[in-house]
């Protein structure tokens, strides 16, 4: 039962470094005493620390990797090819830029949701616009490059509100923003990602056959039964429903979706439908220890999360790079 | 209903048909070698006939449902894609794949019959991308054979294998065909298809133009008139003999 042990072990190292989060922050509070606190609801502030800010925070730190894992496994899976990540198809992008016009309106400042509502947006026209050229029957290719051009257009607009931002307040906000963070999210973050990620997730494995199927090429999967039609909606409204709220209520964290999917290929005998399951575990695991390490490593200079993520993630992968060439 | 039936079968590209009318079957039993110069047509004809192109006319893969298809018919593209470093018998055991969750005893079995047939059985935890590209072929060929339909259509399986190798690939499809399955292959060497199959089918500008024994299809007007070649058929003891000769012209 190779499976059973590997979900095990990588569940228990989400399960141990969740409870890890739960016990960081500025806040010195016994570990006992707080997990007490968090479990019966009883301890006034001790209780309010524990579930209105460390809770939605490793709460999401765990749905947000998960989901982005989960997000690179299956396109890379559905590509075929190892270099593919979720912000492929334009999603990050639009929901970042979504969230930066939100920021320069100052509607963010107005409302809790404005922000990540705004987000979503973004990322709900996004994957309008990669469908609309890429048509219900387009290739692959055609999918990747209407994914280039929208990420290209937002990444331009995103430079453009910063460009015209009235204040430099307004401008470091925005850049702050966009470098992604889990700080000071409420569980208000939590319910509004929630019901995305979990849809996402849920349909993102069960595409799990048809992404072992395509192993063979696109041809011998349809003949096999699999509708390719079908399996690329499933994937790019799952994914732009995923990683557009994930983007929403965190900001844009790379390299978890490149990297995760990486990391355990060879781990899962490089099946492309056990590493849906795998990333996603994987991924979560990596956003919580980064988001651990955020507030280890500088308690009070509020190191951002993307920042972190992208030191932890390009170093690994100059190493898979590495481990690959010697095996070639 | 088994094997294949294609009636006036059609594929057009803009107005110009690729696929000209053509009206086969493949009855189980037969190994059907489809041959024709390049751009003939014999890739564009089976992926219709499969539904993975449109087309007019009729296919009798077409009036049954995806799934059923799966069941009806394997299909073998010329692309020898392995996209991942999966073990061998993981990829064959794909083939299971129409039959449901691929872990029953039925499935074993399959794999293991398709394993050996191959000659794959020390293979089987060997990572598939990591062969040499005949043992690749191979192990595509056995995903296929797992699949275990009574319909295999193969394009062009043998190009690019040793001899050694193209024989062995056409006896698996004869045997298959000892079984009771119904083999339509594409093909490049006139000499193996004249030796190994059944029946050849013969498609020039989507058309096809000859139907029938060996002897009949690669007779002299027809190779002229297709390939631009002439060639030479002879039966011998240990079985009839085709030679290309020379480029007319």
């Amino acid at each position: 039962m190779r499976p059973g042990v590997q979900a095990l072990s990588l569940g228990g190292l989400v399960g141990l470094l969740f409870a890890v989060s739960l016990l960081i922050g500025p806040a010195q509070l016994g570990a006992g005493e707080s997990l007490r606190a968090l479990w019966s609801g009883e301890g006034g502030a001790t209780v309010l620390v524990m579930r209105e800010i460390r809770l939605p925070r490793a709460l999401l730190a765990a749905m947000v990797g998960a989901v982005l894992g989960l997000s690179g496994a299956a396109l890379q899976g559905y590509l075929r090819n190892p270099l593919a990540e979720p912000g492929l198809i334009g999603v990050s992008g639009a929901a970042a830029l979504g969230a930066v016009i939100a920021l320069q309106t100052g509607l963010a400042g107005a409302a809790t949701l404005a922000l990540p509502l705004s987000g979503l947006a973004g990322a709900l026209v996004a994957v309008l616009i990669v469908l609309l050229l890429a048509g219900p029957r387009g290739g692959a290719l055609t999918l990747i490059l209407a994914g280039i051009a929208v990420s290209a257009l937002a990444g331009a607009l995103t430079a453009l509100v910063l460009n015209l931002s009235p204040n430099p307040f307004a401008a470091s906000e925005i850049v702050f923003w966009t470098l992604g963070s889990l700080a000071d999210r409420s569980m208000v973050h939590v319910a509004l990602a929630a019901p995305f990620i979990g849809l996402a997730m849920v349909a993102l494995l069960s595409q799990a056959r048809a992404l072992d199927a395509l192993t063979l090429g696109e041809d011998a999967a349809q003949a096999m039964g699999v509708s390719l039609t079908r399996v690329r909606l499933t994937l790019v409204l799952a994914i732009a429903a995923g990683v557009g709220a994930a983007t929403a209520v965190a900001g844009a964290i790379g390299f978890v979706g490149l990297v995760v999917p990486h990391l355990l290929r060879r781990w899962v005998g490089a099946r492309p439908g056990r590493l849906l399951w795998a990333s996603a575990l994987g991924g979560a695991a990596l956003v919580l220890a980064a988001d651990i390490a955020v507030r280890l490593i500088a308690p009070d200079r509020d190191l951002k999360l993307g920042v972190i993520m992208a030191l932890i993630g390009a170093p690994l992968f100059l190493h898979l790079i590495w481990r690959t060439r010697a095996e070639a | 209903m088994s094997g294949l039936t294609l009636r006036d079968l059609t594929v057009k590209r803009g107005e110009c048909p690729v696929v000209d009318h053509v009206s086969l079957t493949v009855a189980p039993g037969e190994v059907v070698g489809l041959i024709g110069p390049n751009g003939a047509g014999k890739t564009t004809l089976m992926r219709a006939a499969l539904g993975l192109l449109r087309s007019e006319g009729s296919s009798s893969l077409l009036a049954l449902g995806p799934a059923e298809r799966a069941r009806a018919a394997a299909w073998l593209p010329q692309a020898r894609e392995i996209a991942w470093p999966v073990s061998v018998e993981t990829l064959v055991r794909l083939g299971r794949m129409p039959h449901g969750a691929g872990t029953s005893p039925a499935d074993d079995a399959a794999v293991d019959a398709a394993l050996q047939r191959c000659g794959l059985e020390s293979f089987r935890t060997r990572s598939a991308t990591a062969l040499s590209g005949g043992e690749q072929a191979r192990v595509l060929i056995a995903r296929a054979l797992a699949q275990d339909a009574p319909l295999l259509m193969a394009d062009e399986p043998i190009a690019g294998l040793d001899p050694a190798a193209q024989i062995q690939i056409m006896q698996v499809f004869q045997t298959l065909a000892g079984d009771g399955k119904a083999v339509l292959v594409s093909l490049h060497d006139l000499g193996l298809a004249a030796r190994h199959c059944t029946r050849l089918a013969l498609l020039h500008r989507g058309r096809l133009v000859a139907e029938g024994p060996a002897r009949d299809v690669l007779a002299a007007q027809h190779l002229a008139a297709t390939f631009g070649i002439s060639g030479a058929f002879v039966e011998t003891p240990s079985g009839p003999l085709f030679q290309t000769l020379e480029v007319l012209r």
